[in-house]
């Protein structure tokens, strides 16, 4: 009888008999492929299991680069602040600078000179000694245009500084820093610099080792072990998993370092952090974006949800160089038929401040003028005497702002369809609205191609100064095409002033041109910081308008439990 | 056999040059200054003039690619702009996790779709068969993001079966896995059903029946086997397609793989990076149409005879 042989495996070489049974030799070899295939699958992950650090912190994004020269984003700070150190370091509680790595400095009574005396214990964590000509090459590091450091900008205080950095001065001698003896820096500035000691603590002034950059070059942060000025060494860094750090037993400060294990875990979804936060996996949720603005007002009730000023500012820049917003009165008459306070209320809910100003409450050494606040029938006089009564020829714009799915950029739309509205019922204008991805945006706002465009401003040090002088003349930060003399020779002459009160006033008379009487950007508010953490359990780690928490400062009440879950479901 | 395996791999080349080529072009026409993006919107004019030229972005397109085919001849598949790692390192560092998540994926649907799809399939008509269909529909119109979140919430948060997100072990991996399997089992079951119904129509199994084959038999040793053959093509482009990456499964468990890397890449417009993770996919993909070709061969050898 001939059996049917369509079947493929009938025409396999060796199994003419279609009907027999596999060999048990098959069958064998075949389970041993499965059994090798699913031991593989069970073993991802084997291995010794970690312990949980002492403090895991959920810091947002992934840091882009850990050195101190490179980095831009506040999570990079968070982390780079802990590895190196500069001269100052900022106080855990009020984020002023406080002695770091120079435990004292002199300056000359004309605020030009500053001289800081190291200390003496001071070593790298691999044991050789940091020594003055270790910040001399750090802060010259910076200012190398090889480096391209974004924040180069922030020596530029210093004598020469900013032509070195745009290669019109090759002799880095000549720069304004130099090592007179191993533990003495001697710092020369262009004008008295009423911020320097901030300046000092902020993360491209942290000093690098040199030897560990001079041996490996760009890779020198992937080589074990990384020699580190901070509390903490760098003992694993896991890209999308998490960033291990370990107490630097040969820092200067180590006897008040508390936790011997941290965690820094980059998470971006706001309902996975808070999920990692509530099972206990976190003990901090500390990055303002990692918020669930849609959960506000569940969270605000929350003991452990802790919100606090910051210093940052939402606004949006006009181009001044297209009509109708040449005119000043165009300008003054949309800022005034902004209603703020329902911004705030309405969309953004956390408790953020209306302002009318651009520079936040709190801001050291300084008390905002007023604004022009919210005054609807004044704009639309203001709008009639520049030749748009009730709106009538008012060209058409658009209004930019940057995409995102979800998250914080959510709210841009949202901002940005209330001003919409607004406008068309107070002023009877219309707007277009345009998202932009995040490259067009930041391409559009530089070439300048845009009527209206959405941004922000956070404080790089805790003076009025990072908030004013990005609207100078010849500021790359300006963006606007505004230009004023009298605002860029008041803010000038503020920069020579030793005088404090002098120097707010200089900045109140600039800031009135800025906020009131020019307005080449609108206020919208002020940013609040956020965090999650329980206060019974975690301490050292406190508010401040820099957002900024030195990690050696924090720790755990003994008798708290490790992973406990923080809310019962 | 060689012949044609070997006419294949060269058109696998070809393939991974006009890939390359095609994705090059496309990111330099995309609107956007990749110099403000890596060096921060507060960078100043020379900054940015000092990255460009640290990255060549202020030379001619065609100059750049030139530079990209040399490193890539020297085996050098760039460094980031952002995180200035090696791209070749960035990739191989994240493969484990996502290799084990399409893994653990692959065999939760395979184990649930194949016996579901022999057991529609024998009781075709039947209440279990339409019901099942019903679900099967369900399960492919479900959002992934929306299942995953659903799942880490009840599952992770809620009840704690399972950790909320990270990879440290297998058991990290469940959930994730579960969402990916629970969004692919509906289709891979009905496919096995069609493939069954058909192949249990065939004389062969009449006649294994009518030898007395057991209808376990019947089922796995004549009838899958042989309905199972479309289905290795299939999940050859899948497994390829998760081994590049699933983006909102490993944002919600944020898990450290391509997927991640890949979109990242996409919005900082981090070109080496994007090159290399689309390159990696189209390698994935073209290697596994090669298997799945030469594996077909193999099941099926009247292919050959035909050919």
């Amino acid at each position: 009888m001939k059996f049917p042989t369509e079947s493929p495996f009938a025409w396999r070489r060796g199994l003419r008999h279609f009907y027999d049974r596999p060999s048990p030799a098959r069958r064998g070899v075949w389970i041993a492929i499965l059994a090798l295939a699913l031991a593989c699958v069970f073993s991802t992950g084997c291995g010794p299991r970690e312990t949980r650090a002492d403090l895991v912190i959920i810091n947002g994004m992934e840091p882009e680069s850990l050195d101190p020269a490179i980095l831009t984003g506040v999570a990079d700070m968070r982390v780079g602040n802990a590895l190196f150190e500069g001269l100052t370091r900022l106080d855990p509680r009020t984020a002023d600078p406080v002695p770091g790595l120079a435990y004292r400095w002199e300056i000359t009574p004309d605020g030009r000179t500053y001289t800081f005396h190291l200390r003496s214990n001071l070593v790298w964590s691999t044991g050789e000694p940091l020594r003055a000509e270790d910040v001399v090459y750090s802060w010259l590091r910076a200012l190398d245009p090889n480096t391209a450091s974004s924040y180069a900008s922030q020596l530029f205080y210093l004598k020469n500084a900013e032509d070195y950095n745009s290669g019109k001065l090759k002799d880095p001698d000549q720069v304004g820093v130099h090592a007179p003896d191993p533990l003495t820096v001697r710092v020369e500035l262009n004008s008295p610099t009423a911020f320097f000691l901030d300046l000092c603590a902020f993360s491209t002034l942290a000093v690098v080792p040199r030897q560990a950059i001079e041996r490996y070059g760009d890779r020198w942060l992937m080589v074990q072990p990384v020699p580190v000025s901070g509390a903490y060494e760098l003992r694993g860094w896991r890209l999308g998993d998490k960033i291990r750090l370990h107490k630097n037993s040969r820092y200067w400060d180590a006897a008040n370092t508390h936790c011997e294990w941290v965690d820094f875990l980059p998470v971006s979804s706001p309902t996975t952090a808070l999920n990692l936060y509530e099972t206990g996996a976190a003990d901090v949720v500390w990055d303002k974006d990692l918020v669930p603005i849609e959960l506000m007002e569940e969270l605000l009730k929350r003991h452990d949800f802790h919100t606090f000023p910051y210093l940052g500012l939402y606004f949006f820049r006009f181009n001044v160089t297209r009509a109708p917003f040449t005119d000043p009165r165009v300008r003054q008459a949309l800022a005034l038929a902004i209603d703020k306070a329902r911004i705030t209320r309405k969309i953004t809910k956390g408790g953020e401040l209306p302002a009318d100003n651009f520079t936040p409450p709190g801001t050291a050494r300084y008390h905002a003028p007023p604004g022009l606040g919210y005054d609807p029938e004044r704009a639309r006089r203001l709008l009639a005497e520049a030749g748009f009564p009730g709106g009538r020829g008012f060209p058409a714009f658009q209004y930019i702002f940057n995409a995102g799915a979800g998250g914080p950029a959510s709210v841009h739309a949202k901002i940005a369809i209330e001003m919409r509205q607004m406008w068309h019922d107070e002023l009877g204008i219309e707007m277009e609205l345009k998202q932009l991805e995040w490259s067009v945006y930041l391409a559009a706002q530089n070439k300048l191609d845009f009527d209206l465009c959405r941004s922000s401003w956070i404080g790089d040090y805790n003076d009025a100064d990072t908030f004013l002088n990005m609207w100078m003349s010849n500021s790359g930060n300006n963006r606007t095409g505004w230009k004023n003399a009298r605002y860029d020779e008041l803010m000038r002459e503020a920069d020579l002033q030793t005088d404090l009160a002098r120097r707010e006033q200089l900045f109140q008379a600039a800031e009135t041109i800025l906020a009131h009487d020019e307005i080449p950007a609108v206020p919208l508010y002020f940013y609040v910081g956020f965090e999650y953490h329980d206060e019974t359990v975690l301490q050292g780690l406190y508010p401040n308008i820099l957002d900024m928490h030195p990690i050696n400062a924090i720790y755990k009440e003994r008798s708290a439990s490790l992973s406990k879950p923080r809310s019962s479901p | 056999m060689l012949t044609r395996f070997l006419t294949r791999l060269g058109w696998s080349v070809v393939t991974m040059f006009g890939t390359s080529l095609l994705v090059f072009i496309l990111l330099n026409a995309v609107p956007g200054d990749v110099a403000r993006i890596v060096a921060g919107p507060k960078a100043s004019p020379a900054v940015l003039k000092q990255v460009r030229a640290r990255y060549h972005l202020d030379e001619p397109w065609w100059r750049r690619l030139g530079y990209y085919y040399a490193g890539l001849a020297h085996g050098d598949v760039g460094h980031s702009f952002v995180t200035d790692q090696p791209v070749a390192q960035a990739i191989l560092t994240r493969l484990p996790t996502t290799a084990a998540l399409a893994t653990v994926a692959v065999v939760m649907w395979m184990a649930v779709a194949v016996p579901l799809g022999v057991s529609t399939a024998r009781y075709r008509g039947s209440i279990f068969d339409r019901g099942t269909l019903v679900v099967a529909t369900l399960t492919l119109s479900l959002p992934a993001f929306w299942l995953a979140r659903m799942l880490q919430y009840w599952l992770a948060y809620k009840l704690r079966w399972f950790p909320v997100a990270g990879f440290r072990s297998f058991v990290d991996l469940l959930l994730p896995a579960a969402t990916l399997a629970i969004l692919a089992i509906g289709y891979y079951a009905r496919l096995i059903h069609a493939n069954m119904v058909e192949v249990l129509q065939s004389p062969y199994v009449t006649a294994a029946r009518a030898k007395g084959v057991s209808e376990m038999g019947v089922l796995f040793r004549h009838g899958l086997r042989n309905a199972l053959i479309p289905v290795v093509t299939i999940l050859g482009m899948d497994v390829a397609g998760l081994l590049g990456g699933v983006i909102f499964t490993e944002n919600v468990f944020a898990l450290p793989g391509i997927g991640t890397l890949a979109v990242q890449s996409v919005f900082n417009l981090d070109v080496p990076v994007i090159m290399g993770t689309v390159l990696f996919s189209a390698l994935i993909v073209v290697g596994a149409n090669l298997v799945v070709d030469v594996l077909y061969q193999w099941i099926d050898p009247r292919i050959k005879e035909r050919v």
